[in-house]
């Protein structure tokens, strides 16, 4: 049935006339309440990279201060402060903002052919929601900062820094309903309005990863809520639910807290995968091989996903049944990831592969999540992670999977978008430049801290055994060429961003929708929507030249 | 030729490779399975090697660090073949595979292959599956079924050296074994679940501190010291905010929690001194909160227990109502004035 | 004319478009109801939250509530009859506008939200007589916290029902084809009375075992 027709009983939004906007935004509108998801992806993704930087230069501190075992250079409580804030706002404020809100926001309606979210009022709301949490975590540190680490486990974050600390619990808070809003608005939309030529397995993948990273998130991030208001109470006013003299219970929190945070992990790379699989056969001139296995996996990491936190309890008060069920489930969610690891490969496998930026930030990717997975597959044996848990292994794996994973995902990405976004190219010398120093930092940093957890070096300490100096100098140096990388890619981003060559609509010959508009897309995305005429990844298909020409 | 698709890539002979012009020709002297086959073999050898002479982790010094080991070290040889062979795929990849100047074409438009994925599917499946089983199998022998406190009236026996007959009067009498719920930690290991503990040590985590009281003759110390060969448990308690008792060279961890009780259990196997870790975040000095774990011969533990039973009235005296001591415990600082040892006394005392 | 260009469902012939003012806003559904359904499920699952915490901090306890803070349960039992009423009347008024009787749907609507606000003034006289506080004890404090989220969540859903019957007052803003205020307002009600439904089993009703 077509549209033209208007049946009587359906409820529908009547088409209204053409909304009154100016033919392109102007420079100050991306610092209003704008609801054109594509202003509100690039709000996201400009203010989530500041706040990488402003998290960055916290790790930097807390470095230099580990560059010698004494504590000598930050006082104990600024650095545990630093390390609470360090990585709330990697998580919170870069990592989950950029890849959701940004990416999600800018790529998802151009991707099924929307001329916006199902919500944009509400997506423009959910943006203007991170920056009052920015504030207040910041604005934490005047009376101190929370001290209590990102988990702020009571009874720790009940008797230190508490104004801070309710702060911190605040900006949360406030970070998780713009996670749920954003979440709604991405189910609904990716559900209810891809193009009608384009059935659930013609939809990009990135979408399907939108999906699961939704769902999950809208399942887990109520119960960090509750956790949350329950230690801001305890905090404030008076109540006992983590004081043990009282009755309360301090593993309680713990489960209320790592149901989401597990979960929270794979918000951070699920999207990352769904960049990964557009990315991938872009620049490999390939179709992606496995799309079910890679859409269904998503999924599967998304439920299984909801089963494993206790892996973050294993020396906790968690009785041996429990240890076990979640040995096992831990082990199994292994599985997927592996999947869509052996299909990206097998995707580049008889490619023709370039060297592009994006690409060298995929295959960086691939190279650093195996390992990060294979030492994530050690801690989740809770024979194995009696040893390791709360060491420098567990700081080493999860910065593998975050910033070897999540961080070179969204350089890939923002090297595969920027033309999208900007309208401009980037400068490929100075991207090659960023990716090696990137690589090269990543594993400096890193890669010894899987050595210094083994051989027992706790972690969030500020004083450590004189015998791991050497290797927490290699970790600090490794830190100095990381926070160098970033000088070619600032430069490169904000100088292109005005200067570059301009780009053309297609400049990769991907196939994905947002690919058939201008770049950057006239506000509407499109003056008329497009049909889907073929796979998203059809790559090596003869008749790939003929239907191209009529999509544009 | 396999059914698989990826070695529809290595053709033996170009007249019948689908991409004459990928620049295979290097490729065409070696038969692909020949070079698979060892490439396999290398790889097993490399991560059977590697696995057991990473150097990574500390000394063993616990009966049950070597269970925990061979666990690691299993999965260090199955990663490190995953490694190289993921690793090694992606990197063939970027050589072989890259975009030759002026090749503007698409690769070939193959979207998957069910038999394949199938494979690397099920591998990985029954890898996972294997060590779960085996992960169990260590987390039963190093005690993690059967955590418990088992308490007893007046204390455990103290390991002796070996030719002091155990008194028969501190064996433990019918029915005082007690095998508390809501213990959380580690116990004995699975097929000895009933057997007490050699030696019990009350464990104290507090900001920023470690105190370890040996219940029978109150001592306390800031140290932990035991006998080597002791079967040992630790009951674990915290005072103000959730610590973690851990020490690398045992491999066992066990966080001290406010309101709860937790356990470890330990055979020590080696003499020496190790490192006390606390491993959770206590505050600022987190860092500091270390001591150190001193195993002793069984000759100089009595010598070391012998002196600090002398010394208790004199020092860490916990003041105590003499109607809450028993007979032994009453008695036993005077004792060594009358020259008189503890397990005498335990013998000679009423119960 | 091809108003929209969403009209081909069959590929593979590429569709020939043809432009025009109306394709920059298309008709589609009114997904704010499905929006509404989604944030609610996420919302109960906070609730579902505290409730575990109250569930477990019950099983362990020795006597739950404790001696010193009884739960009562005429007043309680009470409300929850004025709330679960409440939700046929609002639908009441939801079926009215659907025919297009406007005048049903105020009256409806005036009587739910005096219903929502007798629920709030029973609570609020409640806490005032328990004789207990927030910090008393742990079930109090489970008591406060749960309660309060929910009686919070009643009077958003007050004044969600307020905002439909001052819209209301504009002649022609609700009909029997645009309403999705007044639906929205309904089904956030009947999700504040289920969580009042689980809430009051397990914090009033089970205190009976």
């Amino acid at each position: 049935m077509t549209q033209a027709e208007i049946p009587t009983q359906a409820v529908v939004v009547p088409a209204t006339p053409p909304p009154h906007h100016p033919e392109k935004w102007k420079w100050y509108d991306y610092f209003t309440f704008n609801i054109d998801h594509k202003v509100i992806g690039i709000q996201y993704l400009v203010t989530s990279f500041i706040f990488y930087l402003v998290g960055g230069l916290m790790a930097m501190a807390m470095r230099l201060e580990l560059a010698t075992p004494a504590s000598d250079f930050l006082s104990p409580d600024l650095y545990n402060a630093f390390l609470t804030n360090h990585g709330t706002i990697m998580i919170f404020l870069w990592i989950v903002p950029a890849s959701i809100g940004g990416f999600g926001n800018f790529l998802v309606p151009l991707m099924i052919g929307a001329r916006d979210m199902a919500f944009p009022k509400l997506n423009a709301l959910a943006f203007w929601v991170t920056v009052p949490a920015g504030m207040l975590i910041v604005g934490s540190f005047f009376f101190g900062g929370a001290q209590a680490g990102w988990t702020s486990y009571p009874p720790l974050s009940v008797v230190t820094a508490n104004t801070a600390q309710s702060m911190w619990i605040l900006a949360i808070v406030l970070a998780g309903t713009s996670s749920i809003l954003g979440s709604l608005n991405f189910i609904v939309t990716i559900w209810k309005m891809r193009v009608p030529s384009m059935a659930w397995d013609q939809m990009p993948l990135f979408c399907w990863a939108m999906m699961a990273t939704s769902i999950l998130a809208l399942v887990s991030t109520p119960v960090l809520a509750a956790g949350l208001t329950l230690l801001l109470f305890d905090i404030n006013f008076g109540t006992s639910f983590f004081n043990p003299a009282n009755g309360g219970d301090v593993v309680m929190y713990q489960h209320l807290f790592w149901f989401y945070s597990h979960p929270a992990v794979y918000l951070m790379i699920l999207p990352i995968f769904g960049i990964m699989s557009e990315v991938i056969p872009v620049h490999a001139r390939k179709p992606i091989f496995g799309y079910k296995a890679i859409a269904y996996s998503s999924l599967t990491i998304c439920l299984v996903g909801l089963f494993v936190w206790v892996h973050h309890m294993f020396t906790s008060g968690t009785p041996p049944w429990m240890r076990i069920f979640f040995t096992i489930s831990t082990l199994i969610v292994a599985v997927p990831t592996g999947v869509k690891i052996f299909s990206w490969v097998a995707t580049m496998w008889g490619g023709k592969i370039r060297y592009t930026s994006a690409m060298l930030f995929a295959v960086g990717l691939l190279a650093m999540f195996v390992f990060g997975g294979l030492s994530g597959v050690t801690l989740g044996t809770a024979a194995f992670d009696l040893h390791v848990h709360d060491t420098y292994y567990v700081v080493g794996h999860f910065h593998y999977v975050l910033f070897g994973g999540s961080v070179f995902g969204l350089y890939a990405g923002l090297y595969h978008w920027y033309p999208k976004i900007t309208g401009r190219m980037l400068n490929e010398s100075l991207g090659k430049a960023h990716f090696i120093l990137t690589f090269i930092g990543t594993n400096l940093t890193f890669l010894p801290m899987h050595q210094l957890g083994l051989q027992g070096m706790p972690r969030r300490v500020a004083m450590y055994d004189p015998q791991f100096q050497t290797l927490n100098q290699l970790c600090t140096f490794g830190s100095i060429v990381l926070g160098l990388s970033l000088l070619p890619f600032l430069a490169n981003a904000i100088w292109s961003w005005s200067q570059g060559p301009k780009a053309e609509d297609n400049p990769w010959n991907a196939k994905t929708f947002e690919w058939t508009t201008a770049s950057p897309p006239i506000i509407e995305n499109w003056e008329v929507l497009p049909v889907l005429t073929e796979g998203p990844y059809a790559y090596g298909e003869e008749s790939a030249e003929e239907t191209e020409a009529v999509n544009t | 030729m396999s059914t698989v698709a990826v070695s529809v890539y290595w053709c033996s002979d170009l007249t019948q490779c689908p991409f004459p012009d990928a620049g295979y020709a290097s490729m065409k002297q070696i038969p692909a399975p020949l070079l698979t086959l060892t490439i396999g073999i290398a790889v097993t050898f490399v991560s059977f090697w590697y696995g057991q002479n990473h150097g990574l982790l500390p000394e063993q010094a616990s009966e049950q660090s070597v269970l925990v080991d061979e666990l690691f070290n299993s999965m260090v040889v199955m990663g490190t073949a995953l490694f190289l062979l993921v690793e090694g795929a992606i990197l063939y990849c970027m050589v072989q595979f890259r975009q030759r100047k002026g090749d503007e074409t698409d690769g070939p438009p193959i979207e998957g292959n069910l038999p394949l994925e199938a494979f690397w599917t099920a591998i990985p499946t029954i890898l996972v599956i294997g060590l779960g089983l085996y992960s169990f199998q260590v987390f039963q022998d190093i005690g993690g079924i059967t955590p418990g406190h088992v308490a007893h009236d007046h204390g455990t026996m103290i390991a002796q050296s070996a030719e002091a007959p155990l008194p028969e009067s501190s064996a433990e009498p019918e029915g005082t074994l007690v095998a508390e719920n809501g213990v959380f930690g580690l116990g004995a290991p699975l097929e000895n679940e009933d057997t007490l503990a050699d030696l019990q040590v009350d464990v104290t985590g507090m900001q920023y501190a470690w105190i370890f009281t040996y219940p029978q003759d109150n001592i306390i110390d800031g140290e932990l010291h035991v006998p080597v060969g002791a079967d040992v448990q630790l009951n674990i308690s915290a005072k103000d905010v959730i610590h973690s008792f851990w020490v690398p060279q045992f491999r066992l961890k066990q966080d001290a929690i406010p309101g709860k009780k937790t356990a470890l259990r330990f055979i020590a196997s080696k003499e020496g001194s190790y490192p006390v870790v606390c491993a959770e975040l206590c505050g600022g000095y987190h860092g500091s909160m270390r001591t150190q774990v001193i195993v002793h011969s069984p000759e100089d533990y009595q010598a070391w227990y012998d002196q600090r039973v002398a010394q208790v009235p004199v020092n860490e005296t916990i003041a105590k109502a003499p109607a809450d001591l028993s007979a032994e415990e009453y008695l036993s600082p005077y004792g060594e004035e009358m020259g008189v040892n503890a397990d005498l006394i335990a013998n000679l005392s009423l119960k | 004319m091809q108003g929209t260009i969403e009209s081909n469902s069959d590929l593979p012939t590429p569709a020939v478009e043809a432009s025009g003012d109306v394709a920059h806003h298309e008709e589609h559904p009114d997904l704010r109801v499905l929006g509404l359904i989604t944030f609610l499920c996420s919302e109960g699952l906070m609730f579902v939250g505290f409730f575990t915490v109250f569930l477990v901090y019950r099983a362990a306890a020795a006597a739950w509530p404790p001696e010193e803070t009884e739960v009562e349960l005429l007043l309680p039992a009470i409300n929850t009859v004025i709330l679960v009423s409440s939700s046929f009347v609002i639908h009441l008024g939801d079926t009215a506008v659907k025919k297009g009787d406007v005048a049903g749907l105020r009256k409806w609507y005036i009587v739910t939200a005096l219903m929502g606000a007798v629920f709030l003034a029973g609570q609020a006289y409640e806490y005032m007589t328990l004789g207990y506080g927030l910090s008393t004890n742990l079930f109090s404090n489970c008591f406060y916290l749960t309660t309060g989220f929910h009686g919070l969540h009643v009077f958003i859903g007050l004044l969600l029902i307020l905002g439909v019957l001052w819209r209301s007052r504009r002649e022609g803003h609700y009909g029997p084809h645009h309403h999705i205020g007044v639906e929205m307002a309904e089904i956030y009600w009947h999700f504040v009375d289920v969580i009042w439904i689980v809430l009051f089993t397990l914090i009033y009703l089970l205190s009976i075992f």
